[in-house]
């Protein structure tokens, strides 16, 4: 295993260790390149993770302190957890469910598709999807996602089942266990899926794609990769001409470093990656970097959510098996008709009996709560994962007034919904309810959007440096030896869980980054 | 399918070591602990009276009631509040005054404390009077955690906690349902 010197200005130093920041960091590895990443969190290998939700999110969990406001429900129910994602080495992929979809041809062009929304800001993706093609083929491989390079898709848990049947019922016919990047069988010298369950918690079997023991140590074994645990990045410095030169960050000790660098990408999600951005305002950069639209923060998106859980006069035990265990593709399409723009996918979830409890109605309690908590072992569970609207005014900025630890200002998040996220929910809480009741459905339950697990779109990509802040190769308009690698890249967020196009683009902008250092252009 | 079965098991050997410390719930439940000031666990409290905790208890109860679930139950989510108040003086004055509010609209409307209001849903009627007041957010926050995260709990909800050291479900009914219909 590699160690970088602190002046070695010669590493691509990388803020995250997630599906961006350690696919990247792997890639280039390989390639030769030295690199140095940075991650926020401590190093939780697989023999660490606990099956038990609230033990797992003391320990995984980005637990510091965020702001919210806005008319979404989170901002009232959670006020400092805007999202539910992972300080730990692995970032979000320790925590995210598998599921593995490319986004359709459409979504990389919703402002041509849609057309001008009232209200949105919308853009057209400077990519297409012909052009991300082999680089999804790419990643599908490294990933070994179910449905693809001949793997078998995963057996159906009873969760499933219930979804399957339901949505035959209504005459829904893209129905199945779904695009996984889990092992249905061994892969890669990972195991296949035990059904433990607790895909959330980190997959104790590593059946489960994550770059924590994957990418990460495959980057290290070819001593060109270092990970630095507990490594708070803080500061991005820049020299006298704008080129970016290195990285302060706080280590586990609480001192401050400065890992010098000859290309910085950040990937530290869409929170804290504008957050670094701008709270690394200069003289010469008084906006923040990489900020000259103004875009840096803006156009956040969690995609538009919910879930629908329902309640049987018979056992389901949703729990048992994979969380994401399903999916019915149907209403992911562009189809006007229906009242709204942009598609959704829905795909079976599960929650064990503490979080059901603190997630099915947050603040609700009294008879009608508690009957349905009676309910558990007789339920199913299905998530909604639709396209939401970017707006300029949904976004992250820096508090005026809370700092963290380190007397840094935290990230303050502002959303409210655009009405087609809305009309979009709602149609999806009624085809969810369908669903259940063509079964035999008792009673069905509309749960609201949990702090978001997905989060994209406030450093994007667009053609005009106007437009947003990164390129098509995810370099910054303003400066070009700094990238951004994570999904706050995203233009749009299309119907699709975000984890496979994140490391696609990393698996390109690797290639690209290669050829602009080879090309002495960085 | 398999099923989980939530019987509450006792043993003999917890019977007879259950003035221990650390006495399993289950333990506690069979040796027919109540929501009652007058009970022994109540009796226990050293900072708060054992009005207060088991007006708490009953308050817990109310909040989320699941006729499944013994008093015991209950009492153990609420019981770390003694403590609290005993190291944290504004904590302690936060539920004495919330329970002493809860109390005065029980006499006014019933001539009687909280804990002697015999309809759960008068009961839950006061406890809409208070439920934007400190001591209601913070007890029904707590309960989230203190009453289904107590793993003694899940499996009378049919919920059957970590998995992986069972080898997870693929041998233990991940797909075993049998009553949908064929589509």
């Amino acid at each position: 295993m590699a160690t970088f010197d602190l002046n070695d200005d010669s590493v691509v130093c990388i803020v995250g260790s997630g599906a961006g920041g350690g696919t990247l960091g792997n890639e280039l590895a390989q390639k030769g390149i030295k690199v140095v990443i940075l991650e926020a969190g401590g190093r939780h290998e697989i023999a660490d993770f606990v099956n038990d939700e609230w033990a797992s999110f003391a320990q995984l969990a980005w637990g510091d302190m965020r702001t919210t406001s806005g008319s979404w429900r989170v901002a009232r129910d959670f006020p400092n957890l805007p999202a539910w994602i992972v300080k730990s080495v692995g970032g979000s992929t320790v925590h995210w469910a598998g599921a593995s979809l490319r986004f359709q041809e459409y979504e990389f062009r919703a402002r041509s598709t849609y057309g001008n929304m009232a209200g949105a800001n919308l853009i057209d993706w400077p990519i297409t999807l012909a052009e991300m093609e082999p680089w999804y083929a790419k990643a599908e491989d490294k990933m070994g996602t179910t449905g693809t390079n001949g793997i078998p898709r995963l057996p159906g848990n009873n969760n499933y089942k219930v979804l399957e049947a339901g949505a035959r019922k209504l005459g829904y016919r893209e129905v199945h266990t779904g695009n996984m990047s889990i092992n249905s069988q061994p892969r890669d010298g990972r195991g296949a899926c035990q059904q433990i369950g607790f895909c959330f918690q980190g997959c104790k079997s590593g059946g489960k794609w994550s770059t924590l023991y994957t990418e990460i140590p495959k980057g290290e074994a070819t001593g060109n990769l270092e990970v630095r645990p507990n490594a708070m990045a803080v500061r991005i410095e820049h020299d006298a001409q704008g080129k970016v030169t290195g990285v302060v960050y706080v280590g586990a000790d609480g001192k401050q470093q400065r890992q010098k660098a000859r290309v910085v990408a950040v990937a530290g999600n869409s929170l804290e990656s504008p957050r670094l951005l701008l709270n690394s305002e200069s003289a010469k950069f008084p906006q923040g970097l990489a900020n000259s639209s103004g875009q840096v923060g803006r156009n956040y998106m969690r995609h538009t959510t919910g879930s629908v859980y329902a309640a049987f006069d018979r056992p389901v035990h949703m729990y048992r098996g994979t969380t994401m265990a399903g999916i019915v593709r149907d209403e992911a399409r562009n189809d006007p008709k229906r009242g709204f723009v942009g598609g959704y996918e829905l795909e079976t979830l599960s929650l064990g009996l503490p979080f059901l409890a603190a997630f099915l109605n947050p603040g609700a309690w009294g008879r009608s709560f508690t009957s349905a908590i009676d309910d558990y072992a007789n339920m199913a569970g299905l998530w909604i994962v639709g396209e939401d609207m970017p707006r300029e005014q949904n976004r992250v900025t820096l508090d005026p007034k809370v700092k963290d630890a380190n007397g840094m200002p935290v990230a303050s998040v502002h959303f409210d919904d655009h009405e087609n996220d809305e009309k979009m929910r709602n149609h999806a809480y009624r085809q969810g309810a369908a669903i259940y009741e063509a079964v035999g459905a008792v009673r069905t339950f509309p749960t609201p959007p949990y702090p978001s697990t997905h989060n994209l779109g406030t450093n994007r990509m667009s053609a005009n440096a106007r437009d947003g802040v990164v390129n098509k190769w995810g370099q910054t308009h303003d400066i070009k030896n700094l990238f951004v690698s994570d999904g706050s890249q995203f233009t749009t967020g299309a119907a699709c869980n975000p984890t496979l196009t994140i490391v696609a683009l990393a698996i390109r902008q690797a290639d690209a980054m290669a050829g602009m250092m080879s090309r002495k252009e960085i | 399918m398999r099923e989980v079965d939530g019987r509450t098991k006792v043993s003999r050997r917890v019977f007879l070591r259950s003035t221990a410390t650390a006495v399993p719930a289950a333990a506690m439940a069979a040796a027919g602990m109540s929501i009652s000031p007058d009970a022994a666990w109540a009796q226990d409290a050293k900072t708060l009276t054992p009005q207060t905790m088991a007006t708490l208890a009953r308050m817990a109860r109310d909040i989320y009631p699941h006729d499944r679930l013994a008093d015991v139950y209950y009492i153990t989510a609420v019981a770390g509040y003694d403590a609290k108040a005993g190291t944290d003086a504004a904590f302690r004055k936060m539920v004495e005054t919330g329970v002493a509010q809860l109390d005065e609209k029980a006499r006014l409307s019933h001539k009687s404390p909280y804990l002697m209001v015999a309809w759960e849903a008068d009961r839950v009627a006061l406890l809409e009077l208070v439920e934007q007041g400190p001591l209601f957010k913070k007890l029904r926050g707590d309960l989230l955690v203190t009453l289904y995260n107590n793993k003694e709990v899940w499996p009378k909800f049919g919920y059957e906690g970590a998995s992986a050291d069972k080898g997870g479900y693929i041998n233990r009914g991940f797909n075993d349902i049998d009553w949908l219909p064929q589509v």
